[in-house]
């Protein structure tokens, strides 16, 4: 997986991370021939639309997804390439737009759908929690419910309040969801696909301050891969990836959070401490075994994530941790995460959010002997 | 699989279709597409609580809302089940009497509607329940044990949804009439002709998956009948705190769909009703609401004390329309039940009676590692671990169990 990441937005307010992001992708574009720039939202539309190709059954609905290409345009194109029966815009209604869902992947469909922003799927609660969730335990498996809740979510984008929410803990708290969340192009492609494949519902958090960063890479490529890791039956899910080697410390980030964690790798770097960056990729299933293995092999662990750091996530991954790393710990756990407020307005969402400052502090508090 | 060619292609789009497929419906009964889609002045009603044919002019039809009388064999085909069904409740209310089921929501006083919502679809078609229709899922012909499941307490649902195409039965109010809309589009997209039938209650009607299902149904013109059991109370709460529409039937033509009123304790015009509404679904005419005037006879669940919030004298009234002696009064004077049919009926009533006895006063063998089973199709290694942390718990319960009673046998 490539550790090199670009993004457009530079509404973090970090310039050192921008700068550091924009080498390492120089570095990348200099070195790669066959692989292209490609955002993340071109790779979901093209996973989208290979998925569609690929099963007749696999069909794409929400609001504003049809002609428009939905806000974000990770669905454009399709309703042209596969007509209104396979592509389609919906009323505005979003637990509407999941209970149809349920009932088209009963009968035999593969819905992939579409929730605009973070906290417009709020009102699909009750859908996705009582029957997305608990439809298959409750039926003993008669009823697989193959389908898949797309979520733009976290900040970082500048927006307006009810369009930044960070709002993966409830979904990872509710049993029988399966979470992922892509952080490079390359696995927003790869993941997509695969949470499209799976016979479990997942909830695919895209973060939205990355849909128009670019990666090099070579989508064709990607497309063969997916076509021979799903005829041999093998899959990425569970399975976190070292976006980038280290032996100081490990820094454990997922979505949104993993191009800061690198540029704060990158500035580490440059003070000569060597830090282990963790992707978590999917955070149910979680990898505990990648994760574990790089916090014994480091000693020192920060984990980093967007959302509000009070009963999360990010507070379930230092309890599984020190839970499996406990005797190889030379120092507490770290945490850096969003403060536990309602997000902020625009102008203020740079003190909120986790930024590479903030993270090698946490890093400097890892009680290091010299 | 396919999905069908004969739908309209992506430059054709338009509103259109949903529009001329209303005044296509009415242009088939005469009558402009608002009176199609208002419910007729009066509930239709065939045979009157006395157990007598209404004379067709006081049926409460009007052009465009005619009803034909449904077949003999229908007619007997539903006083059958009318009788299974009220013994179906009956028994289970004992048992939970008895501490055999930890509660049974019974229908006792709805089964007209219950055997109606059954008998009106086909094989190929699709009913999603809500947990106060165990009598209706029976009458969709699932075995009566497995359809108590949920009651009886060993797991949450205890028949395959697939094999007689019932939704499993559901608790959180109207969830289940999206995944009805969902059913009927999924099939409609394949070019299949399958008619979904969503069963609610008044109560139901207040919750927003109401409206967005009846929403949905309707834009997308999709062969669903809203079925809405109007029972009166939602456990304590009546109708007149729910609404004040002039009936939940009139609520249809909001979403552009037809709404009628039955007589809920008549099984005759149920069976009219939603028999023409089956058909003018499959034939295209989009999504319909029917609306059955019935009453809860028995309180919302054992748990319940209804003499907190309704009269005696309320419930006596409506046990003077009781739907299966209606029905059986009728039957009888037209000469089509004796006592040699009605004691085989009986008999029939009495056989479901005592395997739901048999089989939910059997102590069934739990296994805790179920637990861990289908939460997901791929099990993921965090569930793998648990499961594995209860078997150990479990082995060592047992083996000092063992040890004990060695050390009580010495």
């Amino acid at each position: 997986m490539s550790p090199t990441v670009t993004t457009s937005s530079e509404a973090n307010g970090n310039v050192s991370a921008a700068t550091a992001r924009a080498a390492a992708s120089a570095a990348a574009t200099a070195e790669a021939a066959g692989p292209q720039p490609v955002t993340m939202a071109k790779a979901l539309n093209t996973a989208l639309a290979d998925a569609m190709h690929a099963d007749p059954s696999v069909l794409v609905f929400g609001e504003d997804v049809g002609m428009l290409g939905g806000v974000f345009r990770i669905t454009d194109g399709l309703t042209a390439t596969f007509g209104e029966q396979r592509c389609f815009d919906t009323p505005l209604a979003e637990s509407g737009i999941v209970g149809m869902a349920v009932g088209m992947a009963i009968n035999g469909m593969r819905p992939v759908i579409e929730m605009q922003f973070d906290a417009f799927a709020y009102p699909a609660f009750e859908q996705i929690v009582s029957h997305v969730a608990k439809m298959h335990n409750r039926t003993k498996g008669a009823v697989k419910l193959p389908m898949v809740i797309r979520v733009p979510y976290a900040g970082g984008i500048g927006g307006v309040e009810h369009h930044c929410d960070s709002s993966e803990s409830y979904y990872a708290h509710t049993a029988g969801l399966k979470v992922f969340t892509p952080a490079t192009v390359a696995d927003a492609y790869r993941m997509l696909r695969e949470a499209i494949d799976s016979d479990d519902p997942v909830m695919f958090m895209e973060p939205k301050k990355l849909y128009w960063s670019k990666d090099q890479v070579d989508l064709d490529e990607l497309r063969s891969q997916h076509s021979a890791n799903a005829k041999a039956g093998k899959s990425s899910e569970g399975r976190a990836a070292v976006a980038r080697p280290g032996t100081d410390a490990t820094l454990i980030a997922y979505g949104p959070s993993v191009p800061t964690a690198l540029a704060a790798a990158e500035a580490a770097a440059a003070e000569g401490r060597s830090l282990e960056v963790i992707d978590v990729r999917t955070i149910v299933p979680f990898d505990d075994e990648t994760v574990s293995a790089s916090v014994r092999k480091t000693g020192r662990a920060v984990v980093i994530a967007e959302a509000h750091g009070f009963a999360s996530v990010s507070s379930e991954i230092v309890a599984r941790v020190q839970e499996r790393c406990f005797h190889h710990l030379a120092a507490p756990i770290r945490r850096v995460t969003g403060f536990d407020i309602p997000y902020p307005a625009p102008k203020l969402e740079k003190y909120y959010l986790p930024g590479v400052d903030r993270i090698l502090d946490a890093v400097d508090d890892l009680q290091w002997e010299n | 699989m396919t999905i069908s060619a004969d739908h309209t292609a992506p430059d054709q789009a338009s509103k259109a279709p949903v529009e001329d497929a209303l005044s296509e419906a009415a242009k088939k009964f005469g009558i402009t597409a608002e009176d199609y889609m208002l419910p007729a002045r009066h509930q239709i009603q065939m045979v009157d609580p006395d157990g007598r044919l209404k004379p067709e002019g006081e049926q409460g039809t009007e052009p465009g809302h005619e009803y034909p009388l449904p077949g003999d064999d229908e007619l007997m085909a539903a006083y059958e089940q009318l009788v299974v069904g009220r013994r179906v409740n009956d028994q289970n209310s004992a048992l939970v009497r008895q501490g055999r089921m930890a509660v049974y929501p019974s229908s006792h006083g709805q089964e007209a509607c219950q055997v109606a919502a059954a008998l009106c679809l086909s094989e190929g078609d699709w009913m999603f329940p809500t947990y106060r229709d165990a009598v209706a899922v029976m009458a969709r012909g699932v075995d009566p044990v497995q359809a108590m499941t949920i009651f009886r307490g060993d797991w949450h649902s205890g028949f395959d949804p697939h094999e007689h195409k019932v939704g499993i039965q559901c608790t959180p109010l109207t969830t289940q009439l999206l995944h009805a809309v969902g059913v009927a589009h999924a099939a409609k997209l394949r070019g299949e002709s399958t008619v979904v039938l969503a069963m609610c209650g008044d109560g139901a009607t207040s919750e927003g998956d109401f409206h967005e299902a009846l929403n949905f149904a309707a834009v997308f013109h999709l062969p669903v009948i809203f079925f809405v059991q109007n029972n009166k109370y939602a456990i304590s709460v009546p109708l007149s705190h729910q609404s004040v529409a002039p009936s939940l039937a009139h609520k249809a033509v909001g979403y552009g769909m037809a709404g009628e009123r039955v007589d809920g304790n008549d099984v005759v015009a149920l069976l009219a009703v939603l028999d023409r509404a089956v058909k003018l679904a499959r034939e295209g005419s989009g999504p319909l609401l029917v609306e059955a005037n019935t009453y809860r006879m028995q309180a919302h669940t054992n748990a319940d004390d209804d003499t907190r919030y309704r009269e005696n004298s309320e419930v006596a009234e409506w046990r003077a329309k009781d739907p299966v002696n209606r029905m059986r009064t009728y039957l009888t004077d037209r000469g089509l039940l004796d006592d040699d049919v009605e004691s085989r009926t009986l008999e029939k009533a009495e056989a479901v009676a005592t395997q739901l006895r048999d089989g939910l006063s059997e102590d069934v063998p739990v296994d805790p590692q179920e637990l861990f089973r289908h939460v997901f199709a791929k099990p993921t290694p965090q569930l793998k671990e648990q499961s594995a942390m209860l078997a150990d718990e479990l082995a060592r319960d047992a083996s000092s169990q063992n040890s004990g009673s060695q050390e009580a046998g010495k």
